[in-house]
Parts: structure tokens; C-alpha cells; sequence
């Protein structure tokens, strides 16, 4: 029997709002342990929260940039449950009544694009950290209280790659909005998959397993295969899988259950008798709107229209906002109608550059106007494409311009045919053999001589001019 | 007249006259506490004397309260001084800020006295029995308590120890003592005043207010406690009026409510009698008292105890034994350590609270319990609005008895919240209500009689306490000499 996956996912956004959820401490990280924390987020007897409104927008924004009903009325709730890291032994958090409900985020898929449904949009603070020593645990309550928004999809994941697609996609979205950095190494971002499986066909859920504990996109990939062939075993065997929460780890490659469905938490989840319902008006709703920059779909349709790139290279050059900002400012100074070469080049040598060093396009330290000052060069025959690639290589870890580097380095192309007959010559001299293979009919052989005069010349030849020498004096003798 | 026997009014009139000074007043009440303290253990962790600490800095304008000290129960932050709650497991406590009311007072040129009153364990119990440092007594009657859980604020004002205190009033924590020891307990409206910096006991249902010598110190007390606090959620943005300019309105024609669900069986016959002539009094003065119904009062008493225990529950969930107050010695990991600093930590009353209220939040029976009690929660409120268009005020006893003996109800915890249920309903519906002595019976214990109004109608309270006060000379009756 074939099987289906049904995945859904749980992301947790940490927000980077100036202040915490519902204190006056600030959203800062790296200090010393437990010192930026107040009454409020260390849960001292008396101590009551107030909600920071930003928190409030941010959900408002994230929800909307989802398609999202925003909910005109929304309310806290406790989760309540023992924890050292939990200062007041409960979380505060969303239950019935979260900021956001009913949205999607569309991905590509092999199959054409598809639309995974967003359930819900809530907000919750975060808690503190602990940290095991050799003689006992340590907690840290400095990011206590940090606002964090949860977005929960429907179950309309289907693979763990349609999972990996969604989470880029998502990170994307949120990252465009500004509300957070959804760097899952710094935990930033983080995320909770639920899968079951079910014969292929069948619109029963089965039985679903919760995953924790992956630190990143491909980690989450991973746990998911993973999770598939080990349900995929346990219900070929004929046996049923069994509700539980398991731990990925990524070490051994492997999920391990951390407990079962009856040792689950009783949350009690309870209005928060302590904050009362908040109502989102209207205009705050519409200035939210108004804050929501163009999103990357958009901006991706957009680049087809006015640059006319393939909807695959707009996708990749929108994922990141400032990747798409320095893409758009080259394309502006580029003044031919086809952006190709520009495309090429970042999509090329560029991103490979900048994803290879962790930085965006704009790290590399290349202006756009340098950037096509260098295509402009290859483009009028002054360079070839291949030398471009070491000029391209010096722009980034110097200071100089492109035309600097060529001029300096003596590397403008030559296309001079009194100065490239002197090698051609040398070169139909020494390679005798591949002069007899043109002649007897090889027209292959051509290509390495044009090979042996590019070496000679140290790559500078333009070797469409090597080529057509060639040819000629072959025919001449 | 010793200074610790003048209401605050008073002193204050000898400061402003340089007749006494502030350390005056200390000294005499020190002097007063010490040699009472045995017998009516109003304060905790008590060594002898009061002391007090004075107003930082920065004190705003001349205010009444201006070099008067004002006794504090031990569930309101004073910062660097102890508060504990009355519990174990708080025990060495000291909070790193003060309270709202705590700095408001200070703020106002007050002074707070550095040990605090005693209560019943988080404000669990109406006798302060369930204090983890023994019950304070009845100054008119030593066999009997002085109610709860404010009972060490009510008891240490009516003793002469203190000029005024604050109490907490989550189902009648202030009035229910107020009116065992025939002093004036005022339950503000909710949001009326702060509640930043008191220790939660059922966050929906709690109010900080005074428990004072007379209606004129509570009104003095509320004017510098009140007001709109950014750090209170719950805290009402509304203007505060100067609380003592009723006084001495007249009163009448005002229309006044008797509900006769509170007039019936198990009400104590010498205290119904009291209610009676104060009815009478109120006629005199030109007021129009009717039967009034408040239908939904029967399910007050349930619908509290699952309230209030639920958010106990979660309000409590706390007290771990990881950043603050007792950890027991030599747990064996983190679970072992969490329940038995919780086991150790918390009294008897509290548990029965904790585990009353985790049960009617847990899966399954949370519509059938919490969810249920809300919406009778507002069925109550509802009763409220319809009388309050028609009246101005409604008075009842504030307890069904006197006080009662130690011991005689702290074997059966029901017995024991029914001694709440004339108060209860006032923090259900959120309206102030303020509980003042209208009598006494045979044996000289006063009975209160309880007068409550609509959201933030304080002054109609005070502005017809007041006129009852001065018509009756409510204090007629000395308190046996101690």
C-alpha cells in the first residue's frame, strides 16, 4: 500500500520589538545572565504584565501579509504548566481568540504551485533559557518575556520538501515585513511539525506524531523523512503508530519519543484574568496595511513584467528583500531592454559568492553601477566571460572598479588580429597533428587550437576572433 | 486621648498645628504595640516595637496622610521589607519594589510601618487561622478572631495599634474583618485602585483598600491609594474626586435597597435585629429603604469558590522553589524539588485551594465548571445593574454572625466560606462596598452592616456611611480595656 504524508507546522517567529511583550525590558540579546529583567518578566509575586502594543501590530501585519482574517477582538490566555525557565509557572499565549485566523502561503511544488492554508496567527512570550553545568542547571531569564507570534498552518503538507518550500517561503514573507530576523540558528525562528500518514486516497487523518527539536530548514527536512519511513515500517507491519512528541535528533539522524500521549500536558488554558480583551480598530488595521511592503510574490510578478527575468530567476532573486532591492537598482542601471547578462551574472557568480560567505548580494561590497559597469565590458567585447569572473573575483575583496582591475591587471581582450597572427601562427606550428585532423575532416579540432591560442594568450584573446583567424588560415593553406 | 486612640483625621489636625510630630505618633503606637502584641498579634515577625519607613525623597504636595504611618498586610510588596503572605513558602521574602499603593503613600508624605499585619495564608480563610504564623485575636473578645484574611489590619486598627491599614478584598477580606472588630473596611471598585505589587490571590476578584478607625480616614486613605496605573492592566482610567468633599451631604431622599435574600435563615438574629434599627436610623434621615431582589444570590458562594480557586491555581503556580522564597532541602531533581517545596511550602487551605481550582480548569471539566461559573458570574452582575437603576445603595449585613471562636469553623472549610457569603457577591459584580459597625450584641461583639453601590459610586457610599456614623456615634460602645 502507497502512502500519503499530512504535515503540518507550528513556527515560532521571536519578534524584534524594541521592548518585551508586556514589560519595559528591552528585546536584547547577549548579556550578562539575568540582568535585563524587571518584576514583571521574572514573575515576582505582585507583578502584573501590560501588553506592549507593538506586539499587537506586528501580529497585524504578519496576518495580513498572510491573507489573514484579523480579529477584531482578541484576548490573552495562561498555558499553564511547571517549568524552571516559566517564571510564573505559566505562559501567557492565545488560545480561542487568537490575533489572525485563515490564511495561506502559496509554494512551488514540482506539481505546480499550491496553497498552504495558515490557520491561525497568535502571540505568546517567550520563556527563559536553562543552561546544564556539570553540578546543576542554570536559568537565564533574560529572554523571558520576549514577544514572540506563532503561525500555525492546516494540515496541507504533503512532503518534507513541500514543508521545506513553505518555511522559506514564510521566512521570506516575515523577513520583508521587518518583524523579525527568522534566523533558526539564533532561535529566532523556530519550528514543531505534526505528521501522520495515511493510505494514499484515504481523506481520514491518522495517527500523528509531534516532532521537536530541529535547528534548521534542513533539519526539519531531515526529521521528516525520517518520520515518514518510521511510520511508513510501523504501518506495513500492520501496526498503528502511537500519538506521541518526539525529539529530533540530528546527530544520529533519528526521532526519540520524549512522551506519550497520556503523559501529555493539561495546559488549562484560562483567560488571563490579568489583561483584559483588546480590541483592534479599524485604522489600526488599515496603517498596518499601509506599513506591509511590496512582498516577495509580488515583487517576483513584477520582475517578470519590467525585466522580463523567468519566473525562476525572480524567484530566487526576491527571497531576500535586499537581494531584490540591489537586483531591481541594477536592472535600473542597466539600461538594455533584456536584463539576461545582469541576471547571469547574479544568479551566477554573485549569489553563489554571497551565499558561500553568509552575506546578502549588498555584503559583497559591489555597487550596482559597478557591477554593471563590469557587464557593460564583457558586453562591448573588451573582456570575455571568462576573465570576467576573475575581475568580478578582485571588485569583491578590493576597492577598485572593473575597468581599474582590466586596465592595471592588462587584461582587455584582444581582438587585434595583427596581434593574435603571431600566436596563431606558433600555434598551428606546434600542434601539427590537430592541423591534419581539421583537414582530414575533424571540424572539432578547431576548438582546441582556438583552446591553445586562448592558453597562449592568457586567456585574454577574444576567442570568436581566434576562431574565425583560424578558420581562415586553415583554408588558406 | 493618647495619640494611638485618634483616628487619622485627628492627627493630622495635631501635625498641622505642630501639636505632635510624626515620630510622636510612631513612638506611641510602638508603645501601644508592645504592650498589646501578646495578646492580639495583629503584625508578624513583630520584635517589640514598630517602626516606620519614612517617605523617600520627592514626596508631591501637602496631602492629610502627609507624616502619618499606615500598617500594611503582608501580601502588598514593601520593598526590601518582608512579605510573605502569611505562607512558608515566602518565608524571607523581600520584594525589590513597592507596590502602587506602597509608593502612592509614600508619595503622599506617609510613612508605612515596617513589619506587616497578619493574614490568612494568601487571603485563604475569614479568621486568619490559616496564617503560617498563628491567628491574631478579637480585641473585644480574645476567644474569638478578628475575621479574615485582613484580620491582622482590622484587629491592629481596632487595638489602637495602628492608625490605619491596608487590607486586600478578594471575597470580603476586608469587610468581613471590619466588621468582627467594629472598624470601617472599604472594598474599592475593581480598578478603582492599583492592584501592582499585591500578591494575586484570584486576579478578577481582588481590591486593595482601607480598614480604618472611621468613614472620614477611609475616604482620606482612598483619595491617595486611587487612581488610573499604566501598570495595571485592570486599572480604570477614571477621575479621582476628592472622597472627603461628601461628607456631611445630606442623604435625603436617597433610595436604599434591602435584598431579601440576605435577610433570611442562618442570618444571626441579634444582627439582623442591628440591621434593622440602622434601616430605621437611615428612614430618620430621610432615606427610602425598600425590599429589593438580587435573584442569582444563592449561586454566589459556588461560583466564587471556582472562580476564585481556578485563578488561584494558575496565580500560585509560581512558588516553585527556583528564584525565590523556601525550597525544600535535598530534593532529588526537578520534580521531586517542585513538589515538595509545594508540599512543604504551602498550608493546608492553600493546597485545598490549589487542587479545588486545577480541577475546574483541567480538560473536560472546564465548560462544565469555570466556563459555567463565568457566565452565572455575569447572571449576578446583571442582578446588580437592575437595582442600581432603581437605587442608589444597598445595604445588608456584612456577615450572617458575629465574630465567631477560634477553632469553631477552621475544622470545616464549607462552614467557613459560607461565613463569606453576604460579601461574595460585591466582588462578582466588581462594585465597591464598605462595611461599618452598626452594634453590638449581648456578649459586646459589634456587628457591621454593609452599604454597596454601583461601578466607582464610592462617594455615594461614604457620603451615607458618613451620615449614619455621625447620627449613631457608632463607637458609643468602648472596646474593653485589652
Amino acid at each position: 500500500m502507497e502512502y500519503e504524508a499530512v504535515i503540518g507546522l507550528e513556527v515560532h517567529v521571536q519578534l524584534n520589538t524594541s521592548t518585551k511583550a508586556f514589560c519595559s525590558c528591552r528585546v536584547e540579546f547577549g548579556m550578562e545572565p539575568n540582568t535585563n529583567v524587571c518584576p514583571v518578566c521574572l514573575g515576582l509575586p505582585g507583578a502584573l504584565p501590560v501588553l506592549n502594543r507593538d506586539v499587537l501590530s506586528c501580529a497585524v501585519k504578519v496576518g495580513l501579509a498572510l491573507g489573514c482574517s484579523i480579529q477584531k477582538r482578541t484576548k490573552f490566555d495562561r498555558k499553564n504548566y511547571f517549568y524552571p525557565d516559566l517564571p510564573k509557572g505559566y505562559q501567557i499565549s492565545q488560545f480561542d481568540m487568537p490575533a489572525a485566523l485563515g490564511g495561506e502561503v502559496r509554494i512551488d511544488t514540482p506539481g505546480g504551485e499550491k496553497a498552504i492554508r495558515v490557520k491561525r496567527v497568535h502571540m505568546e512570550e517567550d520563556a527563559g533559557k536553562l543552561m546544564h553545568e556539570d553540578d546543576g542547571s542554570l536559568v537565564d531569564l533574560n529572554r523571558a518575556g520576549v514577544p514572540l507570534l506563532e503561525i500555525v498552518t492546516e494540515p496541507d503538507i504533503n512532503s518534507p520538501e513541500e514543508a521545506y518550500a513553505y518555511l522559506t517561503k514564510l521566512k521570506s514573507i516575515v523577513k520583508y515585513l521587518g518583524v523579525s530576523d527568522c534566523d533558526m540558528e539564533k532561535g529566532s525562528l523556530r519550528c514543531d511539525a505534526n505528521i501522520s500518514l495515511r493510505p494514499k486516497g484515504e481523506s481520514r487523518l491518522g495517527t500523528k506524531a509531534e516532532l521537536k527539536n530541529m535547528n534548521s530548514f534542513k533539519a526539519v527536512k531531515d526529521a521528516l523523512f525520517c518520520e515518514i519511513s518510521r511510520q511508513t515500517e510501523i504501518l506495513k507491519e500492520g501496526g498503528s503508530v502511537a500519538q506521541e512528541t518526539r525529539l529530533w535528533d540530528a546527530r544520529q539522524s533519528m526521532t526519540f519519543s520524549m512522551r506519550s500521549k497520556e503523559e501529555a500536558h493539561d495546559y488549562r488554558y484560562f483567560p488571563d484574568p490579568d489583561l483584559t480583551i483588546f480590541l483592534i480598530g479599524d485604522d489600526e488595521i488599515e496603517s498596518a496595511r499601509a506599513a506591509i511592503p511590496e512582498l516577495p510574490r509580488q515583487k517576483a510578478e513584477r520582475f517578470i513584467g519590467e525585466f522580463g527575468v523567468s519566473s525562476y530567476e525572480a524567484g530566487i532573486l526576491t527571497a531576500e528583500k535586499s537581494d531584490a532591492d540591489f537586483a531591481e537598482e541594477c536592472f535600473r542601471v542597466f539600461d538594455a531592454a533584456d536584463k539576461k547578462p545582469v541576471v547571469n551574472f547574479l544568479i551566477g557568480p554573485l549569489l553563489a559568492e554571497a551565499n558561500s560567505r553568509g552575506c546578502g548580494l549588498r555584503g559583497l561590497g559591489i555597487t550596482p553601477s559597478g557591477l554593471i559597469e563590469l557587464v557593460l565590458l564583457v558586453q562591448k567585447n573588451i573582456i570575455s566571460n571568462l576573465v570576467s569572473k576573475s575581475v568580478l573575483k578582485e571588485m569583491i575583496d578590493g576597492k577598485t572598479t572593473a575597468e581599474e582591475i582590466v586596465k592595471t591587471r592588462n587584461l582587455a581582450q584582444i581582438s587585434d588580429t595583427s596581434a593574435l597572427d603571431g600566436i596563431i601562427t606558433r600555434v598551428l606550428a606546434e600542434n601539427d597533428k590537430s592541423v591534419q585532423d581539421f583537414r582530414a575532416g575533424k571540424s572539432n579540432a578547431v576548438m582546441f587550437l582556438v583552446g591553445q591560442v586562448m592558453r597562449m594568450s592568457c586567456g585574454k584573446a577574444n576567442p570568436k576572433v581566434v576562431k574565425e583567424l583560424l578558420e581562415r588560415r586553415l583554408a588558406d593553406a | 486621648m493618647e495619640l494611638y486612640s485618634m483616628t487619622g483625621s485627628q492627627l493630622a489636625g495635631l501635625l498641622a498645628g505642630r501639636k505632635a510630630s510624626p515620630q510622636d505618633i510612631v513612638s506611641s503606637l510602638s508603645r501601644r504595640a508592645a504592650a498589646k502584641e501578646e495578646q492580639v498579634r495583629a503584625y508578624v515577625r513583630f520584635e517589640g516595637g514598630l517602626e516606620s519607613i519614612p517617605p523617600e525623597g520627592g514626596v508631591e504636595g501637602k496631602s492629610p496622610l502627609s507624616g502619618l504611618p499606615v500598617s500594611i498586610k503582608d501580601n502588598i510588596c514593601t520593598r526590601s521589607f518582608n512579605t510573605e503572605c502569611c505562607s512558608r513558602i515566602l518565608s524571607g521574602y523581600k520584594p525589590p519594589y513597592d507596590a502602587t499603593v506602597v509608593s502612592r503613600l509614600k508619595k503622599a508624605g506617609a510613612s508605612i510601618i515596617s513589619v506587616k499585619t497578619n493574614m490568612d495564608e494568601f487571603a485563604f480563610g475569614s479568621s486568619t487561622e490559616n496564617s503560617c504564623f498563628g491567628p491574631s485575636r478579637n480585641p473585644w473578645d480574645r476567644r474569638c478572631v478578628p475575621g479574615g484574611s485582613s484580620g491582622g489590619s482590622a484587629a491592629a486598627v481596632a487595638a489602637d495599634e495602628a492608625v490605619f491599614a491596608l487590607g486586600s478584598d478578594t471575597g470580603g477580606s476586608i469587610r468581613q474583618p471590619a466588621s468582627f472588630c467594629g472598624v470601617v473596611g472599604l472594598k474599592p471598585t475593581y480598578g478603582r485602585v492599583s492592584r501592582y505589587g499585591l500578591v494575586a490571590f484570584a486576579s478578577s476578584l481582588d481590591q486593595i483598600g482601607p480598614i480604618t478607625k472611621d468613614v472620614r480616614d477611609s475616604a482620606m486613605l482612598l483619595n491617595v491609594i486611587a487612581g488610573y496605573d499604566p501598570k495595571d492592566s485592570t486599572s480604570v482610567n477614571e477621575p479621582v474626586p476628592d472622597y472627603t468633599a461628601c461628607l456631611g451631604r445630606p442623604v435625603k431622599g436617597m433610595r436604599i435597597g434591602v435584598p431579601k435574600e440576605y435577610m433570611v435563615e442562618g442570618i444571626d438574629p441579634q444582627v439582623r435585629e442591628s440591621l434593622l434599627r440602622a434601616l430605621e436610623e437611615f428612614r430618620r434621615l430621610g432615606a427610602v429603604c425598600e425590599e429589593v431582589s438580587l435573584p442569582h444570590t444563592e449561586f454566589a458562594v459556588p461560583v466564587y469558590y471556582i472562580i476564585a480557586t481556578a485563578e488561584a491555581s494558575s496565580n500560585l503556580a509560581r512558588f516553585d522553589g527556583v528564584r525565590y522564597g523556601f525550597r525544600a532541602a535535598d530534593a532529588g531533581g526537578l520534580h521531586d524539588m517542585f513538589s515538595r517545596t509545594r508540599g512543604e511550602g504551602f498550608g493546608k487551605e492553600a493546597k485545598r485551594r490549589i487542587i479545588l481550582g486545577t480541577f475546574a480548569l483541567s480538560h473536560g471539566y472546564y465548560d462544565a465548571y469555570y466556563l459555567r461559573a463565568l457566565k452565572v458570574r455575569t447572571l449576578i452582575k446583571e442582578d446588580f445593574d437592575k437595582v442600581f437603576s432603581g437605587f442608589d445603595c444597598i445595604v445588608t449585613p456584612t456577615s450572617p454572625t458575629p465574630a465567631f471562636e477560634l477553632g469553631e469553623k477552621s475544622g470545616d472549610p464549607l462552614k467557613m466560606y459560607l461565613s463569606d457569603i453576604c460579601t461574595i457577591s460585591v466582588n462578582l459584580a466588581g462594585i465597591p462596598a464598605i462595611s461599618l459597625p452598626c452594634g453590638f450584641t449581648g456578649k459586646g461583639l459589634p456587628v457591621g452592616m454593609q452599604i454597596m453601590a454601583g461601578h466607582f459610586k464610592e462617594e455615594t457610599i461614604f457620603k451615607l456611611a458618613y451620615a449614619y456614623e455621625q447620627a449613631v456615634s457608632a463607637r458609643e460602645r468602648r472596646r474593653p480595656e485589652l
